[in-house]
């Protein structure tokens, strides 16, 4: 397990990017590889939303 | 709670796939349409007062009222309008569609399609072509003088053709424009030469002068759009029967005002759930661009409903430039989204491009809620001044609050 950001980011990188899609395009743009997951937190996040969708999906 | 939605959701969806629907007529609005008679104005999206409506709409709704001969011009037109005397009906609530505007009066001819699987009937006007139109606000003379010939020439011909020729499969023809590279909402030249192949043979057989025979015969091929309107009523008789199921959270209507959006959900009743809403994103024709554009209008998101249009664009590379959209891959990446707020594949319409897959259908409240993809819908973008016509196509989402407000209500329901 890497234990600092430093030997991290000393090292060749491979990512998956999750979310906002504008950090994946940054590091294409630096030719890092990387792989964007379309993600987003369920109903944006609203938890009135996301207690009817329990109910609704239990 | 999910077994007993996710039942209600599979019957829904059976409903959708299991509809056969054909052309059988051509009718009359007043013969048709419950209380279309004097004064009754039927118009696309959810219920509207012409005190919120929007420019095109006004200006077809002027168009409309001069067309039947209420009023002899724009000025005595809108102030029967003021007076009160006209009576404003969504084409939703009479069993019809129509294009942007979706003015429906008494004397319009209607296609009439049958969904042999369920025995239900849905109703939409004939498409005029481009240029002056009253589904984009216009209501020169012109336009009047083309819906007239439509209702006394091109109408009482087709009628007598498809006497002969008997029911038309649109659930055919639709298949095989799919397969030919139209979505069947703003693509539809595939679909438009096969339905001319379909009924000329006995066009050609009525009887009529050959100067007349010949201007029909123009008008239907000479329009890329002409099958749209038999696309809608085909999408209104196939999602019909799927409304009303009880606890069924899928989207049997999704359509436009120019002022509202709304959308209609199986298993609440008849409510309208509505939302601002959005500007279309796409492409401008020369001279115009998003300032001079009309908010989103039209029952033709009806096609999206049943999977077609926006949902099937990754079948449809030809249309995307027109579009706006960047590349045939976005396309392709649209189809694939609507596949994760669906409950199902068609087994008929399939999609050549994306290995002979069906379009996603059954559009179900609770995926759009918790994935935040909104569906997506090809259409024509309108002057935001009655009469200018068309000005762009491009792409629209249907707003999130109107399946957020429509969650609610579910989970009232259900309670």
């Amino acid at each position: 397990m890497v234990s600092s950001p430093n030997e991290l980011f000393n090292q060749p990188l491979a990512v998956i990017n999750i979310g906002l899609k504008i950090f994946a395009e940054a590091l294409q743009e630096q030719a890092v590889p990387c792989v964007h997951v379309d993600w987003r937190p369920p109903a944006g996040g609203d938890s009135n939303l996301l207690a009817i969708l329990a109910k609704l999906n239990s | 709670m999910k077994n007993i939605i996710d039942k209600a959701n599979q019957e829904g969806y059976h409903r959708i796939d299991s509809a056969q629907v054909s052309l059988v007529d051509i009718k009359y609005a007043r013969d048709v349409l419950p209380g279309f008679s004097d004064y009754v104005i039927g118009h696309a999206g959810p219920p509207v007062a012409w005190s919120d409506m929007c420019g095109p709409m006004r200006g077809a709704v002027v168009g409309a009222i001069k067309y039947e001969g209420w009023a002899e011009n724009d000025q005595e037109a809108e102030a029967l309008v003021e007076a009160g005397r006209i009576k404003f009906v969504s084409n939703h609530s009479v069993g019809a569609v129509g294009p942007m505007t979706g003015i429906i009066t008494q004397s319009m001819p209607l296609f009439e399609v049958l969904n042999e699987t369920y025995g239900n009937y849905a109703y939409c006007t004939f498409n005029e072509g481009l240029g002056k139109v009253m589904r984009f606000g216009a209501n020169s003379q012109e336009v009047i003088d083309r819906l007239k010939w439509i209702e006394t020439s091109l109408a009482p011909a087709l009628k007598e053709a498809l006497q002969l020729s008997g029911p038309i499969n649109l659930k055919v023809i639709i298949a095989q424009a799919l397969a030919m590279g139209d979505e069947m909402h703003q693509r539809n030249i595939a679909a438009s030469l096969l339905f001319a192949r379909a009924i000329m043979k006995y066009l050609a057989q009525v009887s009529l002068r050959d100067v007349e025979r010949a201007r029909i015969v123009d008008f239907i091929i000479s329009n890329e759009q002409f099958f749209l309107n038999l696309a809608m009523a085909a999408a209104k008789a196939t999602m019909d029967p799927v409304h009303g199921i009880p606890n069924c959270t899928l989207v049997t209507a999704m359509s436009r005002n120019g002022t509202s959006f709304g959308i209609r959900v199986s298993g609440l009743g008849d409510t309208w759930f509505e939302a601002p809403p959005e500007l279309p994103q796409g492409l401008y024709f020369p001279g115009f661009s998003a300032a001079d554009a009309n908010l989103d209008m039209g029952d033709s998101a009806i096609v999206e409903c049943m999977g077609i249009g926006g949902f099937a664009m990754g079948s449809a590379p030809a249309v995307v430039r027109f579009l706006g959209v960047s590349s045939a891959h976005d396309a392709v990446k649209y189809t694939r989204d609507m596949g994760e707020i669906t409950v199902g594949r068609s087994s008929y319409y399939v999609m050549p491009t994306l290995d002979f897959q069906g379009v996603p259908m059954g559009i179900d409240i609770r995926k759009v809620v918790e994935t935040g993809i909104q569906p997506v819908i090809n259409t024509g973008i309108a002057h935001k001044e009655a009469g200018v016509g068309q000005v762009g196509a491009g792409i629209v989402k249907a707003p999130m609050d109107c399946f957020v407000k429509a969650l609610l209500a579910m989970d009232k329901v259900l309670e």
